[in-house]
């Protein structure tokens, strides 16, 4: 045991040394800059994160902040459609976006030389963007494809988003981040407007650069391509929240498939204070405990042993912006129905209410947690995504190591009694698949190849 | 530190990149195992990957699925450790087990932290699961359940179908086409697991990755260590040769997915290949380039006709596929697949212009440093290098084989690598008319 906390000990000053690196910086019209060094290679990511997502988005308008991502490409007075998307493929670099619930992020990978030339492109986006109807009028279509793919023509997607509308009354997190068909179809180029004009400014945003550079150069630089964006008038936020459930809920998708599926998802806290809170770090570990490995409970009760399901796997994300949610999710075995899954999966979590966790299990979790910590530092663009959510989240890049600090310290009883408390029948919403067969088994046609 | 001086103000790239090349030490184990290293104390942990050709190309007729299974099980029992000791004991120390598989390769690949503590349990249990894999009865049953379980449910996806009658259309009855059925999987018995894997993880033709923490020294020990106890066969590691020539042929497969999943495409190119380069190169500006490709630029900024559209070369030890790939809705969907074909043979016919050529090699030798920026990605070129037995010079000179490639190289290998009147075209979830008429 003594080796093994030594262990501990180094790995998280090893932790804490790398965060020491982290550099934070805040210009005069309210843009936060954080500069992670690593010189490991001769490349750099930047980031910036708008703390505008799908949850500040108003009824009948849901998707929005995900169609001003894509416009976000579409040029502006100086830098013509398509030309950012050039220039960065001219400049050796990749770039992209993504928008989540609760923040909408840009970002170029980069060789360490380019960083004026990033700067220079999206700090211009900042404030400088067109909206034009043509290009909304087909980027608009582009979205529509996306939905289709990503949701509509995805059994497993679509049911997710259901289940979110269900779990979630009163919470935006009750509507999907790609916005529902009808609000896309009735979208303007004036609503993408508004979005940008509300909610992109340097005050809502935060800056992360990541890689072989110097902080003191990132801030320069910074300053003189950001500098000068006027601070935004920001909206007052309201806090959302969603009542405590009084109740089971339970719904069903069909679509087409072959397997049943069911996610059994409770009402869960999320971190508010890294320094104060236990519970989001309890359920943190309660997750590795359930699902860690593929011999960790859940997977070799349900999968290995009882042979009920097909596989099975846990979610929760103690960081965000609004309320939380605590995912277990699997497939019933052939001759299985998500009933019996669902009656096992119950009993596994019955037995760890009743017993707990055994100091094996603990002390298994806190290893991977520790071991993660020196695999994430591979990974440049990693370390600034960690960073780009904590901050948009409301929370510190400082946070880091106290996170990590605060899981090591979860006791059993902790877990067991996160444990206890989360897993209520009456926070639970339970969805499942219904799996249609496909109306016409493609039979008839496959196989017939037709030559021209 | 001269040198960094005169790199700074150099502008050419190429000057920086070569800089950055890590040093891969090559040799042979005493087993006979090909082994790849590059020595990096940066951050305290170890990448190991072990591959063998042993992909579903070395499935043999009537054994559809072997290849597959065999590779799933490696790490589902192993001498003296269950399926539960083995996850239960990296996991206690925070190791991570994984695996590569293709058509042409399978294998075993292990992160895990670089002190001696963690380090020799984590190799421990790899070398075990390498070398004296179990096989029990018991786990493949069940293994052999889901593995169906999953093959049903892939055959009511789209993105599925349209693969697999992708494979058929491209490859006919070369194993790089076939898929498993249902059938293929059930019959499978622990024997056949057995036999091949005494066929095709042997000692000789093992290629074995090391990247990081650990000195030559240790390198050397750890490869004997995992390849000491393979099998010693000398099986065939060739696969045979892809039929280059296809005749052209349209299937569609209705489905009730609100979108057409579009694939076109025909055998491409082998990873040893002269024209790999003009090829690579060329298909950037086809459809590789991300939002800069032709085919993105026609059918997405123009028209908005698809969120994701792209083009692809994968090298494999034969010619794998050249694909094309799209979704659009129903109703657009004959617009969408006449837009891509007249693309497609506006760009065989004309080939690409010395704009295009210049701004695809910005990209590519210009964004060279992150190809290599990470232990994860290195590692995976030293696979890849040491499978195909590329040259070890291969990221040394890729910049160098990049910027050589000229617009009249990229003509000439596609006019006579892509016959867009000879290509396979799947579209699932077909326009429901045209699927009438077609009866």
């Amino acid at each position: 045991m003594r080796v093994h906390l030594v262990a501990v000990a180094l790995l998280l000053q090893v932790a804490s040394v790398a965060q020491a690196q982290v550099y934070e910086r805040t210009l005069s019209n309210g843009l936060k800059v954080i500069v992670k060094e690593d010189h490991r290679a001769p490349v750099l990511v930047q980031q910036v994160w708008y703390r505008a997502g799908s949850m500040d988005e108003r009824t009948g308008v849901t998707g929005v902040a995900h169609v001003l991502e894509h416009m976000m490409f579409k040029g502006t007075k100086d830098v013509p459609r398509g030309e950012f998307s050039k220039v960065i493929a001219a400049a050796g670099g990749r770039e992209n976006a993504f928008t989540s619930y609760d923040h909408t992020a840009y970002f170029q990978q980069l060789h360490k030389s380019k960083l004026p030339l990033a700067m220079k492109l999206e700090s211009d986006r900042m404030h400088n963007l067109l909206m034009s109807e043509k290009e909304f009028a087909k980027e608009i279509k582009v979205v529509m494809e996306e939905r289709r793919w990503r949701t509509d023509d995805e059994p497993r997607s679509l049911m997710f988003e259901r289940l979110m509308a269900a779990a979630f009354q009163e919470h935006p997190y009750h509507n999907p981040v790609i916005g529902w068909m009808t609000d896309l179809q009735n979208m303007t180029a004036a609503d993408a407007l508004e979005w940008y004009q509300t909610w992109y400014a340097p005050n809502n945003a935060t800056l992360v650069v990541a890689g072989d550079v110097r902080a003191s150069e990132v801030f320069a630089l910074a300053k003189r391509y950001y500098g000068a964006i006027p601070a935004g008038e920001l909206p007052q936020r309201k806090e959302v929240g969603e009542s405590v459930q009084l109740g089971i809920k339970r719904l069903t998708v069909k679509a087409p498939a072959e397997l049943p599926f069911i996610v059994m998802a409770w009402q869960a806290p999320t971190l508010r204070d890294a320094e104060k809170d236990w519970k989001p770090y309890a359920l943190d570990v309660l997750v590795g405990v359930l699902d860690g490995n593929s011999s960790a409970r859940l997977n070799k009760s349900l999968v290995r042993d009882q042979q009920v399901a097909m596989d099975v796997g846990t979610g929760y994300d103690s960081v965000a912006r609004g309320p939380g949610l605590f995912v277990i999710e699997a497939t019933p075995r052939e001759g299985k129905t998500v009933g019996d899954v669902e009656a096992a999966l119950r009993a596994q979590l019955a037995l760890l209410v009743r017993d707990g966790v055994n100091a094996e299990e603990l002390q298994r979790v806190k290893a991977q947690v520790l071991a993660g910590e020196v695999y994430k530092r591979d990974s440049v663009f990693y370390q600034a995504m960690q960073i780009g959510m904590l901050e948009s989240a409301g929370m510190s890049h400082k946070d880091i190591p106290v996170m990590l600090q605060k899981l090591q310290e979860v006791t059993a009883q902790q877990v067991q009694d996160a444990a206890r408390e989360l897993f209520n029948d009456d926070h639970l919403t339970v969805a499942t698949l219904d799996p249609q067969p496909l109306p016409d088994k493609p039979k008839a046609n496959r196989g017939a190849a037709h030559a021209h | 530190m001269l040198t960094k001086v005169i790199t700074a103000v150099t502008l050419s790239l190429a000057a920086t990149v070569a800089l950055a090349t890590p040093q891969i030490q090559h040799w042979l184990a005493p087993s006979g195992a090909r082994i790849y290293f590059v020595e990096d104390h940066g951050l305290p942990m170890l990448d190991v990957a072990v591959n063998f050709p042993a992909g579903s190309g070395f499935d043999t007729a009537g054994k559809v699925g072997v290849a597959h299974v065999t590779f799933g099980m490696l790490d589902l029992g192993a001498q003296e450790l269950s399926e539960d000791d083995i996850a239960r004991r990296l996991a206690d120390i925070g190791a991570q087990l994984g695996g590569q598989y293709d058509s042409d390769r399978a294998g075993l690949s292990l992160r895990t932290l670089s002190n001696a503590k963690e380090r020799d349990v984590a190799l421990d249990i790899l070398a075990r699961c390498l070398q004296q894999p179990l096989f029990p009865e018991q786990v493949l049953a069940r293994e052999k359940a889901r593995l169906i379980a999953s093959l049903k449910e892939a055959e009511t996806q789209p993105e599925s179908i349209a693969d697999k009658a992708f494979g058929q259309a491209v490859f006919g009855v070369h194993p790089y086409g076939w898929r498993a059925e249902v059938a293929d999987i059930e019959k499978i018995q622990r024997a056949d697991l057995e036999g091949f894997y005494r066929a095709h993880y042997s000692a000789k033709r093992a290629v074995v990755a090391l990247m990081g923490d650990v000195t030559r020294e240790q390198a050397e020990v750890i490869a004997q260590q995992l390849t000491a106890n393979l099998p010693r066969g000398e099986a065939d590691a060739r696969i045979a040769p892809v039929m280059i020539r296809i005749k052209p042929s349209e299937q569609r497969i209705a489905h009730p997915a609100s979108q057409s999943h579009i694939l076109i495409g025909t055998p491409g190119v082998a990873r040893n290949d002269e024209d790999y380069f003009p090829l690579y190169v060329g298909n950037y500006i086809l459809g590789g380039g991300g939002f800069v490709s032709r085919l993105m630029n026609e059918v997405r900024e123009k028209r908005g006709l698809a969120y994701s559209v792209y083009s692809y070369f994968m090298p494999m030890q034969q010619p794998g596929a050249f694909q094309i790939g799209l979704q659009t809705k129903k109703e657009q969907a004959d617009e969408s697949l006449l837009l891509v074909r007249q693309t497609l043979r506006t760009f065989v016919d004309k080939g690409v212009t010395e704009k295009e050529l210049r701004a695809a090699k910005q990209n590519i030798v210009g964004g060279f440093p992150l190809r290599i920026d990470s232990n994860k990605k290195i590692i995976d070129y030293l696979s890849v290098i040491g499978f195909y037995e590329l040259p070890l010079t291969y990221l040394d000179d890729f910049t160098d084989r990049v910027e050589a490639v000229t617009t009249r190289q990229i003509r000439d290998a596609f006019k006579r690598r892509i016959d867009p009147d000879a290509m396979a075209t799947v579209i699932v979830g077909a326009p429901e008319e045209k699927i009438e008429q077609k009866k």
